[in-house]
Formats: structure tokens, sequence, C-alpha cells
């Protein structure tokens, strides 16, 4: 009992990090194409998330494991059932790896051409999907004794394309502030400036999200039960505010930090919201995957339990001190320096 | 096609296609790390440079082996989702860790590899690419544990209509898993000093840096012939596992039909399925099969007559691909004899025809190493895991085929595109030789 309720909280930890650092390379492989305005810029811009981008997505592959390893059953439901979304995310996360990777090994334009392209779809379709499945599970998915009645149309529903663009702009926020850190000059200034506009446009899309969350799920039915909860969500709209706060001061990295909070809290509101849900039926509430009717054993979470305090931390620990290295700005003269870089 | 053939071909596709490149990545990682501490402790550039060119050449495959690792893990619940109810209990817990040991650490540390020249001093960097060896190291023997329990499922019951894992020490420490683990890695290595090999003889029939790459091709000969020797070995352990475990693949690898005592093996065999016999037998050792099996002259050896028609595996596949790649096994012992001995008398640039005899056996391990998986998958059947969960039971119920048609469709384009595009700059930069220019890294990195 105790130890399903220990792996949904670290099953909602590795989901909000995930989103957290993976965020800003996707909204970083969104915008580097609009903010970079020739290639020197755009080699900056890729490179300001090169030394940590494939760190941040072992993140999601984590949570895929512990879905699997800690609640086998959600796993199986959850990756059949959306299937043609996932497999869009999978081809999108692809495209983006390699294209990191090759796009400067062979001295063409249209050949950088083709990977700007697939980085930056590789970035907007998980982004969007993503916040699609999210959305979607939140609000339930039809599923019974049959299994799954939808299509990926299904997916598509208001509800799931709201949650869809609320993603894509926490994203496109996010690594807009942080290339404002990252980078100086104009490119910084372009950057801090796509971060005050975008701000607005998602300050519109989460005033929309709370509202339509009312009608379209169940999430609010914890909180008005224990109302204590709904500090997380005040936080969440608190750290939105602060977004906007220190943009106005000038202070981006201190934005940056709230916009991590940001994305750490309304993750975590969608979780708390969810319990004991992992992915709700819409038809019927006895097909509802929970943190009960789809666990492993005591023994297997309690072995996960283990192996999670004893690394998750050192992995936080080592990951911290390598972010600490790259901590400085890059600027187009170093990174042409550098011979190694993307 | 139903989806349950859909769903086994587009897993070996997106297996044998992931692994092309994992291979690689485990034997140059440990390549490119010796060289690099070679340089940290000599200061000589030569190693540098070393470790640069090698270093390149590994970056672009690894791009490939990291991100089709993702689909590996993704598909178990697209289309396997009843495997993955039926086992996820135990089966997950092996990749949960492999995530949280391994991934994390070598994605993490190749990022610090890759930038860090000038961030880090020398030892921290080398450290790095170490560590990331280490990772992949690591991270095959958690994958392997897992497979390893679908050949020979250990520490489980079946309970609440699954198996539930009730011994994660007997996981862990699961013969099988250590033998898969030990066979696949070795391979790997031997693949990559082939690899390495391989490149080096294209430069040295140029007559390009030869210095470089004489350098670079004995460490790899050396390096070839100590683990080609252990491939032997490890491959010979791992049969007598089989043997043990998984008696009907162990007949189809060797094609024995008829339960006997003291089998012979056989040199020269040509099965014939239909008829339940062999075409031809020659060239017998008597009684050597059951010898090598059992570590016993007049052991018995059950014959695949023994088991109903739908419980064996596709003999011939099975037989083959073990036949072929048991030849080539021994075919790597003796090129990197031969490769090692010649450079030691430092004779290789004068050897012509065996540098065009290595670049052209680059491929021969992978392919050996393709073989070994049809082996082990195809010779598992009808079973997912083994005597416990067949495949037929294992694949999701709710996708149809023209899901299926289209991701696997998708996949072969997809990947056929990226595989092209990878090899093309391999080759590229492989024939683009060392850079020269290191003023930035070192200069740098005596600051640091």
């Amino acid at each position: 009992m105790e130890f399903q309720i220990t792996w949904f909280i670290l099953w909602g930890v590795l989901w909000a990090v995930y989103f957290m650092l993976d965020g800003f390379d996707f909204g970083v492989g969104i915008l580097h194409s609009f903010i970079g305005k020739n290639d020197a810029e755009k080699r900056v811009i890729i490179n300001t998330i090169g030394p940590v981008w494939n760190g941040n997505e072992v993140w999601l592959i984590t949570a895929g494991g512990a879905t699997f390893a800690a609640f086998p059953t959600t796993y199986a439901l959850m990756f059949s059932y959306l299937y043609t979304p996932l497999l869009i995310i999978l081809f999108a996360l692809i495209f983006r790896g390699v294209a990191f990777e090759f796009r400067g090994k062979v001295d063409s334009d249209g050949w950088r051409k083709g990977w700007d392209i697939a980085i930056f779809l590789g970035s907007f379709l998980p982004a969007l999907f993503f916040g699609v499945a999210f959305g979607n599970i939140f609000q339930g998915i039809p599923m019974d004794a049959n299994g799954y009645h939808g299509t990926l149309f299904t997916l598509l529903n208001p509800y799931g394309l709201l949650t869809g663009i609320l993603f894509v702009l926490l994203f496109i926020v996010h690594g807009a502030l942080w290339l404002t850190v990252k980078t100086n000059g104009d490119m910084g200034k372009r950057a801090s400036s796509v971060a005050d506009k975008a701000w607005y446009a998602l300050l519109v899309a989460a005033v929309l999200f709370l509202a339509h969350t009312a009608f379209a799920t169940n999430l609010y039915k914890n909180y008005l039960d224990n109302p204590v909860w709904f500090v997380v969500p005040v936080i969440a709209v608190l750290a939105l505010m602060g977004i906007k706060l220190f943009e106005a001061k000038g202070a981006y990295l201190k934005a940056f930090y709230s916009s991590c909070l940001t994305i750490l809290s309304v993750t975590f509101t969608g979780v708390i919201g969810l319990y004991p849900n992992l992915i709700p039926s819409s038809l019927d509430k006895n097909y509802s995957l929970t943190i009960f009717n789809s666990s492993s054993s005591p023994y297997t979470l309690k072995i996960m339990t283990v192996v999670a305090v004893l690394f998750v931390p050192v992995v936080i620990a080592y990951q911290i001190w390598v972010y600490r290295v790259f901590r400085s700005k890059l600027t187009v003269d170093e990174m042409l320096k550098d011979t190694e870089s993307y | 096609m139903d989806v349950l053939t859909l769903s086994r071909l587009q897993f070996a596709v997106t297996a044998a296609f992931h692994f092309i490149f994992v291979p690689l990545t485990l034997g140059l990682s440990i390549l490119v790390a010796y060289m690099e501490s070679r340089y940290v402790r000599t200061n000589d550039e030569m190693y540098l440079k070393m470790a640069k060119f090698w270093g390149k050449l590994f970056l672009i495959n690894f791009a490939l082996g990291i991100v089709t690792g993702i689909t590996m893990e993704f598909q178990l619940g697209m289309n396997w989702a009843e495997y993955s109810k039926y086992v996820g209990d135990i089966f997950g817990a092996p990749l949960a860790i492999e995530a949280t040991v391994a991934f994390f650490l070598e994605s993490t540390f190749i990022g610090l590899w890759i930038f860090g020249w000038n961030k880090v001093s020398k030892k921290v960097h080398a450290l790095s690419i170490w560590l990331v060896a280490i990772a992949t190291n690591l991270s095959a023997l958690w994958i392997l544990l897992a497979n390893g329990w679908m050949q020979e499922p250990v520490g489980y019951v079946l309970r609440n209509n699954r198996a539930e894992m009730v011994d994660f020490m007997a996981l862990v420490t699961n013969p099988y898993g250590w033998l898969k683990f030990s066979h696949t890695l070795i391979s790997g290595y031997v693949l990559a000093a082939f690899f390495v090999m391989g490149v080096s003889a294209y430069h040295l029939l140029k007559k390009n840096r030869t210095d470089f790459f004489k350098r670079s091709f004995r460490i790899a000969a050396v390096f070839g012939l100590v683990t080609s020797i252990l491939l032997l070995v490890s491959g010979t352990f791992h049969a007598e596992r089989v043997a043990m475990t998984q008696p009907t693949k162990f007949a189809a690898m060797e094609a024995v039909w008829d339960t006997q005592k003291g089998v012979a093996y056989n040199l020269l065999v040509i099965p014939d399925v239909d008829n339940e016999r062999n075409t031809v037998e020659a060239v017998g050792i008597p009684k050597f099969l059951s010898l090598l099996a059992f570590h016993d002259a007049d052991a018995e050896i059950r014959g695949l007559k023994e088991f109903p028609k739908e419980e064996r595996p596709p003999v011939a596949s099975t037989f083959y691909s073990f036949r072929v790649m048991a030849v080539l096994g021994f075919l790597f012992v003796l090129l990197s004899l031969i490769g090692t001995i010649v450079s030691r008398k430092d004779e290789l640039e004068n050897r012509s025809r065996f540098l065009k005899l290595m670049l052209f056996a680059i491929p021969l391990p992978y392919i050996a190493g393709q073989l070994g998986w049809l082996v082990s998958e195809l010779g598992r059947q009808p079973w997912i895991v083994y005597g416990v969960l067949k495949t037929s039971d294992a694949v999701s119920k709710s996708i149809t085929p023209p899901q299926v048609w289209t991701s696997l469709i998708g996949f072969t384009l997809f990947y056929g595109m990226l595989g092209i595009i990878d090899i093309y700059l391999l080759a590229k930069y492989s024939k683009k030789g060392p850079d020269d220019d290191l003023s930035a890294i070192i200069k740098s990195s005596r600051e640091v």
C-alpha cells in the first residue's frame, strides 16, 4: 500500500523533472531557426543544450522504465492504447537526436536546412503530443473491458489540444529564458523578447486550461475533498507570475528558475488531481487504471524503492555538477573555436 | 499478415537495426578511453589525436545506438502489452534499473566528454569517457539479464495471473544472463577491434598517416586477439547452458533429430526439415557433441522429434545462423592473430593483401552478431519466455494490422534513411583521417 503511493509520487517526480529539463530543449529546438539569424548563431543556440539534452532525455526513458516496473498493467495498456501518438513522439525524438549530431557533419546549406527542420519538428511534435497525451489522461480515456474505443483523432479533442498548446507555450517560454541566460548580444535580446511576449500567450492558455479542467475532468475533486492540496496550483500560478516579475526586472536567471518551478508545479497539479488513478476510464470508473489495481507486487516495489533511493540522488548530484561545468554563457567566438561542438 | 506476425517482424527490424550500432559503442568506448588515458599518462599527442579521431567515429555511431534504444523500450508496451502485463513485475525491474544506473551516467558524461575539452582538466576529461564506457557496458548487463530471464526464467512464481518476482538475487545472478552478457559484450569488443583494424588498413593501403594508423592497428590487433579468444570461450560456456536449459534450441542449433547418447559432432550437416532428418552428415568426430555440451562423451542429447512440432523453433534458420556464426568466430581469432604478429614485426605496410582482407572483414563481426541474435531469439520460439509464455499470447490485443503496417513501414523507411546517412558519415570521417590541429584543446587543457 505505502509503496504504491511512494511510486505514484516518484512517477510524478520523474515526469515533472523530465518536462522541466527536456522542456527547455524543446523550446530551444522550436525557436532555434527563429532566434538564430545565421548559421553561427543557430549553432550557438544548439550548442547551449549540446552538453545536457541527452542526459535530460533519460528522465523520459526512466519515467517509462519506472512505469513498466512499478505499474506494468498501466504501462502495457497506456502504450498499446496510445500507439499512434507515441509512435509520432518516438519518431520525433529520434529525428531530433540524430539532427543535433548530424547537422554540422556535412558542409552544405541544404543539408543544414534539412536538419534544422528536423530539429524543429523533433521538438515541436513531442511538446505538443506529450501535452495531448497528458490532457487525455487527465480527462480519462475511453476504455473498458473490451479495450480502447478510439483513434488518434479521439485524442485530438478540445481539451487534449488545449493541454498540448499549454505545453508548447510553457516550453517556448522556458526555452527562450534558457537562451536569454545562455547567450548574449543581439541574440540574447531576441530571446528575451520572445520570452516576454510568449508569456502573455502562456497566461491566456493557462487560464483557459484551469477553467476547462473544471468542466472536462475530475481533477478538482481531490482538491475539494482536501483543500490543503490547493497549495500546489497556487504555487504554479505564483511561479507563472514570478516569471513576468523577474523578466520586468531583467533578472532572467531567476525568471528561468521560476519557469522551472512553474513546470514542476503544473505537472504536480495534474498528478495530485489524478490520484489514485494513473489513467482514468472515461466510460466506466471500474476500468480506470489505478496505482492499486495496476501495480507490481510489494516485493518488486520494495526492490525498486531501494534502487531509486540509492541511485536517484547520485544522478541528481552529477547532473547538477555537469550543469555547473557548463554554466557560463556561450558566445559565437568561443563556439567557433571549439572544434568538437555540434 | 496478422498483428502477431507484423509485430514480430517490426521487433526484429528495430532490434537488428539497434544492434548494428550497439556493439561498436561497447567496444570503441573502451578503446577510445584507453587511448585518452595513454595521452594523460604519457603526454604523447599521438594518443590524443587517436582518441579524437576514433572518438569522432564513436560519436557518429553512438547517436543512432542511443535513439534507436528508446524504440525498444516503447515497443514492449506498444506491441507486446500482454507480455508486459504478464511479466512486468519481474521484467520491468532490470529495465528501470538500467535507465537509472546506466543511461543517466552514459548520457550525462557523453555531454561532458564532447563539450568539455576546454572545461575540465585532462584527467577529469579522460575519466568522463571511462564513465561512458563503464555505463554502456553496465547497461548491456541489465538488458541482457532481462533477456537472460526470458531464456531461463528464474526467481518468480505464477500468481495473480502473472509472473511475480520473489527472488531478485536469482534474477541478478542468473547464469544464463551472465553468459549472455559476457558473450554479447565480448562480441562488441571483437567488432570494435575489427572496425579499427579495417579503417586503419584502409589508410595504410593508401600510405596515409602510416605512423598513426600502424599504432591504432596494433592496439586493435592485440585487443582483437584477446577478445576473440575469449569470445570462443564464452560461446562454449553459453552453448553448454543452452544445452542444459533450452533443449529445443540446442537441438535446432545442432540439427539433432533423434534422442541419443554419445552424439558425434559433424562438421558438414545439411538438415532436411520436412523429413525430420539430415541429408548430409559428414566429417564427424565421434561423441564430441555430447562431450562439448555436457562434459561427458556418453551424455544423452534430446532430439527435436521428442518435442511436438508446434514446440520446435524454426530449425533451418537456427541451425545455419549458429553454424555461420561459429565459423566466423574461429576466423576472427585467426585474422587477429595474423594482425598481431604482422604488426609486432612492423611489416603491416608491406602486406597489402592482408590489409585489403582486413578492410573487407569489417562487416564480418556485424554479421556474426546479428546471426547470434537470430539463434538466441528464433531458437527460443515458440516461446517468448522459455517454457512460461508463448509469443502468440504476448502480443497487444488493442492494436490493429493497419496500425502495425504503418509503423513497420515507417520504421523501415525511417531507419533505412538514417542508416544510410550514418554509414555515409562514418565512411566520410573514416576516410578523412585524423585532425592535426589540436591547438585549441591542448592550449586550454594546460590552462585548466
